[in-house]
């Protein structure tokens, strides 16, 4: 079995920037993506951040932008999920679309995806009003009432969204602070007639059968319960990362994320690690492109002590 | 590519179909529905003959994601002879799919 000099996991901006810098030095690399190329990118309607775009960039035109940055290169790709990493530097083997892959190092750049509020009937009544993706599903709530949860970015930058879209807007948050952006939550705050915030809320009943009817509402301070009816519910609280398909050696924070140095070296030598999958305050587009860089050029340096 | 039906046309295309058909709700502006798009027409591409797999634009088609309680997008819809059989919102993999169509609708 031929070995790569890089397995690169995850095609977001983080992984095809290591698998983009890897190529252009000649290394090989093998590229996994179990969806279409773009990560969590594709679901952002604009990026008014991403360097090089002073007008802002649609989430999907740069997630194709990044991904033609590979055409032309020597890069394997394989559009399947990862099921297992075992072996050890110099020697990984990746188990996906039922067959084995030998890598040298290995590079996860997996991302993360939406946390669950984790309040029963989640699954059963999502796409039936439950959503975590206000861009995509706002539309359906033309004119309805709608919720949103979470106290950070994602939060309000949606619920400013769904406030062209829907007729009333209820944010909850479980806390009295915001930890978004201030300049958010003025602008959310001015808008008394549409947007009503509700602090200290947790959410603790979904209601409705085939379809979304309302919330509980349990006021977290004084123990006090209600019920708002709303047809849909936008849930942003936060981002979990998957990393079950890891050796249970790589190091893990608390909530899961991947320990590393600032090289991007995870705890087992020959695993790197880059972008939101990684244990670090900002998560970015533009950092994880940033982390991919910096992994492929420690890859490079593992893999010329590894030939010593 | 999966060929687009219209609220116009999907009764003749999915509810008169002599095999299962997999409807994939869509829109240009959603970022998870490009996501699986590619993958929806590979599934048509492996199950022509076997599964009809058709996509619904939903911004020109009000009526029939509205018939269907459609909320969210994407949401894969496997009809087998006229009626849902199952029913997924968001992006998933080609394998997921494919055991969908495997287990649900060829079994």
């Amino acid at each position: 079995m031929k070995a790569f000099d890089a397995l690169v996991i995850g095609a977001g901006p983080a992984g095809i920037t290591a698998a983009m810098y890897l190529a252009r030095s000649g290394h090989s690399v093998c590229l996994f993506e179990r969806l279409t190329p773009g990560g969590q990118v594709l679901a952002t309607e604009n990026l008014e951040n991403y360097p090089g775009f002073p007008k802002g960039i649609k989430g999907y035109e740069l997630a194709d932008t990044l991904n033609a940055h590979l055409e032309g290169l020597a890069v394997d790709r394989i559009p399947h999920a990862v099921e297992s990493v075992s072996g050890a530097a110099g020697q990984f083997v990746l188990h996906a679309d039922g067959r084995d892959f030998s890598g040298k190092t290995v590079l996860v750049c997996t991302g993360a995806s939406h946390r669950k509020l984790g309040v029963d009937g989640e699954d059963r009544l999502l796409g039936r009003g439950v959503s975590y993706c206000a861009i995509c599903d706002g539309n359906f709530f033309r004119g309805q009432s709608v919720a949103v949860i979470g106290g950070g970015n994602s939060a309000l930058e949606e619920a400013l969204y769904l406030s062209n879209i829907a007729a009333k807007v209820t944010l909850i948050h479980r806390r009295e602070g915001f930890r978004g952006l201030k300049i958010y939550l003025d602008r959310l705050e001015k808008m008394t007639d549409k947007v009503d915030i509700q602090r200290n809320t947790v959410i603790t009943n979904l209601h409705g059968e085939d379809r979304l009817t309302g919330l509980t509402l349990k006021n977290a301070r004084s123990g006090a319960e209600k019920y708002l009816a709303v047809d849909g519910l936008f849930i942003y609280v936060g981002f979990a990362p998957d990393v079950t398909f890891l050796p249970k050696s790589v190091e893990c924070d608390a909530q899961g994320f991947i320990v590393t140095d600032t090289e991007m070296r995870a705890s087992v030598p020959g695993i790197f690690a880059a972008g939101d999958i990684r244990s670090k305050h900002c998560r970015q587009a533009i950092t994880a492109a940033g982390d991919g860089a910096t992994a492929a050029q420690a890859a490079f340096l593992f893999l010329e002590q590894l030939h010593v | 590519m999966a060929e687009q039906i219209t609220d116009a046309t999907f009764d003749e295309v999915v509810l008169k179909s002599d095999i299962p058909v997999l409807l994939d709700f869509w829109a240009p502006w959603c970022g998870p529905c490009r996501a699986v798009g590619p993958i929806v027409d590979e599934i048509a591409k492996e199950y022509a003959g076997r599964v009809r797999v058709v996509k619904m634009n939903v911004d020109e088609n009000p009526a029939t994601p509205t018939k269907f309680m459609v909320r969210a997008i994407p949401t894969l819809v496997l009809f087998k002879n006229g009626e849902t059989v199952e029913h997924i919102t968001g992006a998933v993999t080609k394998a997921a799919m494919a055991e969908l169509l495997d287990t649900k609708a060829l079994a």
